[in-house]
């Protein structure tokens, strides 16, 4: 057992501060558990949001030493435990109490984006064939566990708040996913660049950097949706050339 | 009283996991309006950990797959204790709700041909498990839930439900309260539907999370609906046990489907030691078949690891206990080996296990692609639950519903792996067509306040403790019970431990009277934990009253004392019930007669 002291930050909408706590662990904990136990016996009232514990479900995310994180997947050993450990809540969303925020917005964006709309099935009992290689692309996509770490570290939401204008990463990867999934047959190009704000991004990478999935957020959602847009919205020929193509194969 | 405010829904929804989610957006398809409450955040709920696969007969790996060798499996692993209709109907209709995800946009892992993957798992008979690599339960949230914003579903997320409301006998509503700033919410309803998955929060060593404190079960029983099976809890065979903050992290069985062998500290593979003769016809006696069976080579039958969750455990827990586990006491599991079979072993396994991969890394430093994983038991599925009706999924109150998990029938005294994914889309859309026709029917319910105004006290007395002097802090009560529940009503149990573990849930009881929250009611997780505290203690004693009862050893209960199955027991299902003076009340309820034809199926699959 060794010990370490936690400045946590506590307190809701209307102000708060750091309160320090002194815990002990094994080396085999990670920050969730630590603060489980401070939960547990010194701070009943502590919120935290959590699920899985396994990295799986994206609930528990916070900032600790100010890097985005899941608090379930940091574990004590790659901490400096010298100092005090920081931990406070995500900062571009609005806070709750004590570590929770309210990411609610995040859900608001997701709907704004078109719902997948598929081919026709391929086959008489209703499936549909396609290659393995093809769903890897948007496999990739999909892995994302809705931490909201990246638009927690995104700079036009978190510097700029231009929350009504730009739907940030996530969704710019979940729009990806709908778009080069290989059965989708619906178009979500000019929606991208008018209602979602894609053009806001300046690709800086931040996002990609903190992704516990480790999804190349920039350049293989952002990137390849930029040029479609750019495709679309200002190259002519490119654009006269998909009028008369199927969208996907 | 309290403040509340009132919402208005044909058919209320509590629990958004897969079951849950499929049952609203049902609904909502028969033209109902339909609210949907869950504890956590949408797309947090449990389904979301589910990592294996979901099993359905698609045949597209093995041709001579169906859906009678899909039934007969599922009984045969259920100790024939299933609801016999729910497992002909699953057999029946899991395909056509795998390729309904497909429609919605799952993208699951490909064969040659382009269709969709097969894996094998426990107990079943052919590669049969619809996956993507290893995070298939995100990928089924994922889908409903992105294919449910769009339904029109009022979702009410960070809601606890506390209590259901009655109107007469049938269901009326319930009352929850907001998580975020504690403030209460009555739903009037014509239909209910309980999708609030299990109770592994009663032990101490478990694959669930906080969520799992058997609410459902709890509201049901306390609303006067009956509880089946009880007894039948899945102790998974393989959970992390070191480092030990970890213990109970669930290792998926696709682990072994991919070739992952059990050996003690001995280097032997135990599990060729003992197979049950249930399934001796069914499993390789020699190492070199249970690889070509993992390779796929139809004539090969499968290895031993891959025999039924409750005996692998049992295995584990007898080496363990003769001393030839590992070091952190559990025994070994090698994925690692089949670089001795294939050349790109590295890369395969990374692929087709990703999170498996990066689980060990991050939090045990342990690369699985090189090193064996260091395995135990750890609780993880209840197959006991609000008892249904096979067809419609209602519960023995009228217009109370039930789906997933929290549902009992479909698998008797023993899950298979990928059984309960298929579960949940299967059984939520039959709950939600049936809850959707009930609530035309019957019309909007009448709530009687005073049910709601009782539940609201109830809940804010923690409150009012906090001052007293015999004030109990909730969380000490609840490790209390988990440790209780672990040592005297786990794998295997006796009647003393048990009778003893009844005792200490009485006691507690009387402890959780005095369980006190501190502070105000906004995102109060001690206030939280006293709420559900009740439930939990509902359902701890409800597992022992009937594994105490039970004498005989079936499926994932195991009797030391009656270790032998009992073939009249066969014939008994155990039913909960609350008495009119508050007390639980036990009693054995036949299993209906099967039809011919199914009884046919389940000789010749023998
Ligand atoms: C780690 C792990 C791996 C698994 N792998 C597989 C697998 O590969 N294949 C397979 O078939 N099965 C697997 N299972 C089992 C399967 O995932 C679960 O049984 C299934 O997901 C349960 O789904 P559900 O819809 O019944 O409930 P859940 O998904 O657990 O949802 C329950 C919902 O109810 C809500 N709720 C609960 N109480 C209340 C209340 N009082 N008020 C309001 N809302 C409430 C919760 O918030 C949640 O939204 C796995 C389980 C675990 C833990
Ligand atoms: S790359 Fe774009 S989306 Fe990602 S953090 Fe930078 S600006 Fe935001
Ligand atoms: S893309 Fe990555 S960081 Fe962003 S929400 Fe998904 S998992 Fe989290
Ligand atoms: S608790 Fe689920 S990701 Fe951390």
């Amino acid at each position: 057992m060794a010990t370490a002291t936690f400045k946590i930050w506590r307190g809701d909408a209307s102000g708060g501060e750091y309160r320090d706590y002194t815990a002990e662990f094994d080396q085999g904990m990670v920050v969730l558990d630590v603060l489980h136990h401070i939960q547990a016996e010194q701070a009943g009232d502590l919120a935290i949001r959590w699920n899985c514990k396994a990295g799986k479900c994206g609930s528990c995310s916070a900032e600790i030493n100010g890097k985005p994180r899941l608090m379930c997947m940091t574990r004590m050993s790659t901490l400096p435990v010298d100092e005090p450990i920081t931990i406070q809540p995500m900062q571009t969303f609005p806070i709750i109490r004590d570590l929770v925020t309210d990411v609610s917005s995040n859900f608001k964006m997701k709907r704004s984006i078109k719902k997948f709309k598929p081919r026709p099935p391929d086959t008489e009992d209703g499936a549909w064939l396609m290659d393995q290689q093809d769903v890897e692309r948007v496999q990739e996509f999909r892995k994302c566990i809705e931490c909201f770490l990246c638009q927690d570290v995104c700079h036009v939401l978190r510097e700029h708040h231009m929350h009504d204008e730009f739907i940030g990463p996530r969704h710019l990867v979940y729009a990806a996913a709908l778009e080069m999934h290989p059965l989708d047959t619906e178009d979500r190009v000019a929606d991208l660049k008018k209602l979602h704000g894609a053009g806001y991004c300046n690709i800086t990478k931040c996002c990609t950097k903190v992704c516990p999935e480790h999804i190349t957020i920039t350049d293989n959602a952002i990137i390849p949706l930029k040029e479609r847009i750019a495709d679309e919205f200002y190259d002519p020929v490119t654009k006269l050339f998909r009028i008369f193509q199927p969208k996907k194969k | 009283m309290a403040e509340f405010t009132t919402f208005e829904h044909d058919v209320l929804v509590i629990g958004a996991g897969g079951a849950g989610l499929r049952a609203a957006i049902e609904a909502s398809a028969c033209g109902c309006r339909v609210g949907l409450v869950c504890k956590s955040l949408l797309g947090k709920a449990h389904t979301v950990m589910a990592e294996g696969g979901m099993a359905a007969a698609l045949a597209n790996v093995d041709e001579r797959d169906g859906w009678r060798v899909h039934f007969a499996d599922t009984m045969r692993g259920g100790q024939y204790l299933n609801n016999w209709r729910m497992a002909e109907l699953h057999a029946k209709e899991a395909p056509d709700r795998v390729r309904e995800l497909e429609s919605w946009g799952a993208v699951f892992d490909r064969t040659k041909e382009g269709r969709i993957l097969q894996r094998n798992f426990g107990g079943h008979q052919y590669p049969r498990l619809a996956h993507v690599g290893d995070r298939t339960g995100l990928e089924m949230i994922r889908t409903l839930q992105d294919h449910g914003i769009h339904q029109g579903i009022d979702v009410h997320m960070e809601v606890t439900v506390v209590t259901l409301l009655k109107d007469g006998q049938r269901i009326a509503g319930a009352l929850g309260y907001d998580r975020e700033r504690g403030r209460f919410r009555l739903y009037r309803a014509g239909a209910v539907i309980l999708a609030t998955g299990g109770i592994g929060k009663a032990f101490k060593v478990t694959s669930n999370s906080w969520e799992y404190t058997g609410d459902g079960h709890a509201l049901a029983y306390d609303a006067g609906a009956d509880l089946k099976d009880m007894e039948f809890v899945q102790f998974h065979p393989t959970g992390m046990v070191w480092p030990l903050s970890v213990r109970g992290i669930l290792v998926t069985e696709g682990v072994r489907g991919e070739g992952g062998v059990l050996r003690n500290s001995e280097g032997r593979r135990f599990m060729f030691d003992d197979i049950p003769d249930l399934y001796k016809n069914q499993t390789a006696d020699n190492e070199e078949e249970g690889w070509r069976y993992v390779i796929g080579d139809k004539n090969a039958r499968r290895p031993p690891e891959l025999l039924t969750r409750d005996h692998v455990a049992r295995c584990i827990v007898r080496e363990i206990k003769a001393g030839r586990g590992s070091p952190h006491g559990g025994v070994y599991l090698d994925i690692g080996w089949i670089k001795e079979k294939i050349s790109n072993a590295e890369e395969h396994i990374k692929k087709k296990l990703p999170s498996m991969h990066h689980q060990f890394k991050q939090l045990a430093g342990v690369d699985i692609t090189r090193e064996p994983m260091e395995v135990g038991p750890t609780t993880h599925y209840v197959m006991g639950g609000i008892d249904v009706d096979g067809d419609t999924q209602m519960s023995t109150v009228p217009g109370l519903f039930a789906a997933g998990e929290c549902a009992a029938g479909l698998h008797g005294a023993n899950r298979l792996g990928g059984n309960s994914l298929s579960d949940l889309v299967v059984f939520g859309k039959r709950a939600g067509e049936y809850a959707a026709k009930f609530a035309k029917e019957h019309g909007q319910p009448t709530v009687d306040q005073g049910q709601a105004d009782d539940a609201m006290r109830d809940s804010l007395a923690p409150f009012d403790r906090a001052a007293e002097s015999g004030a109990e802090n909730p969380y000490e009560i609840q490790h209390t019970l988990q440790d209780l529940m672990q040592n005297n009503v786990g794998i295997v149990r006796n009647e003393e431990e048990m009778a003893a573990a009844l005792d200490g849930i009485a006691k507690l009881r009387g402890r959780a009277k005095h369980a006190s929250a501190h502070g105000h009611r906004e995102y109060n997780p001690g206030w939280h934990t006293c709420v559900d505290l009740n439930n939990l203690l509902t359902v701890a004693e409800g597992v022992a009253r009937s594994a105490l009862e039970r004498t005989e050893s079936r499926g994932a209960h195991f009797r030391e004392d009656h270790p032998e199955k009992v073939s009249d027991w066969g014939q008994w299902n155990l039913i909960l019930r609350k008495g009119t003076d508050g007390a639980m009340q036990i009693e054995r309820r036949r299993i209906a007669e099967r039809p011919a034809e199914l009884t046919t199926i389940i000789e010749e699959m023998k």
